[in-house]
């Protein structure tokens, strides 16, 4: 074993309630007059990285903001649509803060650090009041109250929510935050700008070289300190639920710098978005999992029923009750339709590699939620409360959509504009997809990675989520780190810079280095010119992804996988064509090769990790480790750890040597993962 | 299900390489579409062909998470900003709403506030700069000490600064109206934050400020044609429109 690496996970001492408090009591600050001379960088403008901008411009630091969209507003946490957690107990149905992190570490299976995923839970209420405070329009109850629903792998109501578009509202409220800021001058916003590289020096962040998207000139910045905030890499199957332009590029710089990567074969699958409709598909939709509180999932009992489903034979409508097979409640009689995402997607594939998939596609990946239960129940409900006897069932089911449309209206529109398919009357078809990554830079307590002043938040980096994430907690990690973490965490580390402000000019070598290195690879890859596009690049590394490191993973499959993404490397290197030349301002080709070539990296890094791990946990799943019964079977005594590689300098990814985070767990009993 | 036909196409596509020069309609054509492909996914698969015959550069447009919810994806579609359906953006348009053989022009965002970047791509940085001026609730993020519950909310006041709040910013209702007026995009960020107890403080300074900041970018005025409704993906409604005025002229006087 590995050690030595910086990694001093400095996390604090006490118990857990007392952690934090007594953390950020000896953590040292800067006065208000001091923090002007202190510039930050901060890449990616998602909830993170909106949330941390407009907190540390408030503070009084110099802020610039870099994000590759048109405006900030457009980072893909919008898309986001369940919900965000937070242990509020206004149901009475018994949460705490306890339980809430209890259910984060449980869920995560035993793979996250205690004293992380506590304050997490801790930090949960104030985002909550901090958003209404900022005017996310939450969902709020007759009596004005806050609303509330729940999620996958609890069995609490703690759920918040604006209808469907929670991720929306919550990023519109950070962007709004931050568009003050940048009013008043405080942030210097570049949109339309890329990160690509990290400039280190004497050990510590400094800087980074940017692409301006639209002229195409590398630019130079320095700062004191520097934030990745830029999101995870589940584009890396090409098929997924990220926005088209999410991409690893960022995380991947740091990590060549030093950066320790962690736990990077941690991808999460998401049970519930459409089913893939045909090979020009570019990517996958979700329909928020908050639609597994009402939605009951299903396949037909019998395989002549499945298959004159998929041949258009035989309608859903018309199998009979006895004839479905409503796998997740049988199964798992306790959680039902709502067990965390990696037990419902393991599920959904298992139904479908046994024949019983429903959609006509070359896969017959597909099974239905279906929400005619819900139609009937809501419906009846609403008849009851308004004192109506005798009614029909026409009107019981009209009542009972009124109710789903204020629920999930958008998402059920959604799904109509894409399938075609009116799911008010027809079950959806849904499939799992590669959604989000738990894997990420690896990060002490502080949020900073193991190079000095470069700190990482939200979804690049690996710590709170473990092997795998329970729903509507994404979003509250991003809020959490930004606002309420990083702020304080940072200012320990800015305050050495207060008597010697050691400003570094942009004309330092390293950053001629940096630059002379960015502009030789946008070289090479435009003076290529082969007959091979990226997109067809990207789809096949998307293939051998899904099909040797996807939902289920084993040990000669993983030695495929690398192999294949090194010829591909070899081949994309060889072959590509992009257009243009290095002057040239606009570029999409050229934005998309570069980001490629870190993806076809950070692949064979994925299925390295994945090939150690000599255990099945949470979204990582290796066939050689279940239980009789298919269920995963994790290895606490060898794999208790969090795997962090590193990269050797101009050496290929299979040289990277990997360290080890032990996981020490104080305060909570190690069980067998069960949602019977 | 039954195999569903192919379709096939005829495209008039904007192409233009910078704001300095000239742009011009250009005819394409291309074969055996899926009725379920999204119009985008068209779009990628005519980029690959240019790509690969090595003539010109491929056709640059923008968007993003293909959801419908970034508000990146910004196309005029046979004079309609986001095609021809209604309630939807253009990434959520899909060939099946399209006849074979149909000839279909694509055109970038049409307002001289938005300037054109490249081909389909236009510069919608003045709508962030309203949002700079008084879009916000003046709130420290340093931890808000007031529980959420103690500010009520009755659950159709949420439900209306909700509808106004889903406004994504993606700019159909400026591109789509003849006035090039941006008082939908306004309103709806005005209505949200004003129709909510802690938006309602700073609700005169807000609206005057957004205003004014929308006249200096060059936005034009709103003459009520309520095109922006029709064309807007998200079904904010002109009502808000109301508000607004309403709003701007109380805090004047």
């Amino acid at each position: 074993m590995k050690q030595n690496y910086k990694l001093n996970a400095q996390i604090p001492s006490g118990s857990l309630d007392e952690q934090w408090t007594n953390y950020k009591s000896s953590l040292e600050v800067i006065s208000p007059s001091n923090r002007n001379h202190l510039d930050i960088i901060i890449v990616g403008s998602g909830l993170a990285g909106a949330s941390a901008s407009s907190s540390l411009a408030e503070l009084g630091y110099r802020v610039k903001v870099f994000c590759y969209q048109d405006s900030p507003r457009r980072a893909h946490s919008v898309a986001a649509q369940g919900g965000i957690n937070a242990a509020k107990n206004y149901k009475g149905d018994n949460d705490s803060i306890y339980r809430l992190f209890y259910d984060t570490i449980k869920g995560g299976d035993y793979r996250s650090r205690e004293a992380n995923v506590y304050r997490l839970a801790e930090l949960s209420s104030n985002i909550i009041d901090q958003c209404v405070a900022q005017g996310v329009p939450f969902a709020r109850d007759y009596a004005g109250y806050l609303e509330n629903r729940s999620f996958g792998g609890t069995k609490v109501s703690r759920t918040f929510y604006a209808k469907g578009q929670t991720g929306q509202q919550l990023l519109l409220a950070c962007y709004s935050a931050m568009s003050r800021q940048i009013g008043k001058g405080r942030i210097k916003m570049y949109n339309r700008h890329e990160m690509m590289d990290l400039v280190v020096i004497d050990g510590a962040a400094r800087g980074i070289i940017a692409r301006n998207l639209v002229s195409g000139e590398l630019e130079k910045h320095t700062a004191h300190t520097v934030i990745i905030a830029s999101g995870g890499y589940s584009n890396v199957f090409f098929l997924s639920t990220n926005a088209m332009g999410a991409n690893a590029s960022a995380i991947w710089r740091v990590h060549k710098k030093g950066g320790g990567f962690a736990n990077p074969c941690y991808t999460q699958i998401h049970p519930t978005c459409i089913p893939i409709h045909g090979n020009f598909q570019s990517k996958l939709t979700l329909m928020s999992e908050s639609l597994r509180n009402d939605g009951r999932i299903w396949v037909p009992k019998n395989i002549e029923d499945a298959i004159n489903i998929r041949t258009g034979k035989q309608s859903p409508k018309n199998i009979s009750e006895k004839n479905r097979d409503y796998f997740l409640e049988r199964k798992y009689p306790s959680f039902g339709n709502l067990v965390p995402r990696d037990i419902a997607s393991r599920a959904a594939k298992e139904r479908c590699n046994a024949g019983f998939g429903i959609e006509n596609n070359d896969t017959n990946e597909g099974i239905f939620l279906d929400f005619d239960h819900a139609i009937n129940y809501y419906g009846l409900e609403k008849s009851n409360e308004l004192g109506i006897n005798n009614i029909s069932t026409d009107t019981i089911r009209s009542y009972g959509k009124q109710v789903l449309e204020s629920k999930y209206g958008n998402l059920f529109h959604m799904y109509e504009t894409i399938t075609g398919d009116n799911p008010y009357n027809i079950p959806m078809k849904i499939y799992p997809a590669a959604h989000y990554t738990m894997g990420g830079l690896w990060v002490d307590y502080n949020l900073m990675s193991t190079i000095n002043g470069c700190y990482v938040i939200g979804e690049a980096n690996f710590s709170d989520h473990g092997a795998n994430r329970l729903g509507a907690s994404a979003l509250m990690q991003g809020l959490a780190d930004g606002y309420f973490i990083i702020p304080y965490t940072i200012s320990d580390y800015l305050s050495k810079f207060i008597n010697n402000k050691n400003e570094i000019s942009t004309d330092h070598e390293e950053f001629h280095k940096s630059e002379k290195n960015v502009r030789h690879k946008i070289l090479k890859i435009v003076s290529k010119k082969g007959d091979i596009s990226v997109d067809y690049i990207h789809k096949h590394l998307g293939h051998i992804m899904w099909k040797y490191v996807g939902m289920s993973r084993n040990k000669p499959g993983l030695y495929k996988a690398i192999t294949k993404i090194q010829e591909l490397n070899h081949f994309f290197w060889k072959n590509i064509f992009v257009p243009g030349n290095i002057k040239d301002g606009m570029n999409y080709e050229l934005e998309k090769a570069i980001r490629i070539a870190d993806f076809l990296e950070l692949s064979e890094l994925i299925a390295m990790d994945a090939l150690n791990r000599n255990e099945s946990c949470g979204s990582h799943f290796r066939e050689e480790y279940q239980t009789k019964d298919g269920e995963s079977m994790r290895n606490d005594e060898n794999y208790k750890y969090v795997s962090i590689w590193k990269y050797q300098k101009e050496k290929s990814i299979k040289e990277e040597i990997m360290y080890k985070e032990h996981l020490i767990f104080n305060f909570v009993k190690l069980q067998t993962r069960s949602y019977v | 299900m039954t195999a569903k036909q192919s379709l096939n196409f005829t495209l008039n596509i904007w192409r233009q390489k910078n704001n300095k020069v000239n742009g011009y309609f250009k005819t394409y054509k291309i074969y055996n579409i899926s009725p379920d492909s999204s119009f985008l996914e068209m779009l990628d698969i005519l980029n690959n062909q240019i790509l690969l015959e090595k003539k010109e550069f491929p056709i640059a447009f923008d968007h993003d998470c293909r959801e419908g919810i970034c508000g990146m994806c910004s196309l005029y579609i046979n004079g309609r900003a986001h095609g021809p359906n209604d309630l939807v953006t253009t990434c959520q348009l899909h060939m099946r709403n399209f006849c074979n053989e149909e000839t279909i022009y694509i055109e970038p965002w049409r307002a001289k506030t938005f300037p054109i970047i490249k081909d389909l791509i236009v510069d919608r940085s003045s709508l962030d700069r309203i949002i700079m001026s008084g879009g916000f609730i003046s709130v420290g993020t340093f931890g808000h000490p007031l529980d959420g519950n103690l500010i009520p909310i009755t659950h159709s006041e949420a439900d209306k600064a909700f509808d106004a709040a889903s406004c994504i910013g993606c700019g159909a209702c400026i591109a789509t109206c003849k006035n090039k007026s941006a008082m939908l995009f306004v309103a709806a960020k005005i209505s949200h934050l004003s129709l909510l107890p802690q938006g309602k403080i700073e609700r005169k300074k807000r609206v005057i400020n957004m205003v004014n900041q929308m006249d200096k970018e060059g936005f034009g005025a709103c003459t009520n044609t309520r095109a922006c409704e029709i064309d807007c993906p998200k079904g904010i409604s002109t009502e808000h429109i109301s508000f607004l005025n309403k709003e701007y002229i109380t805090s004047c006087l």
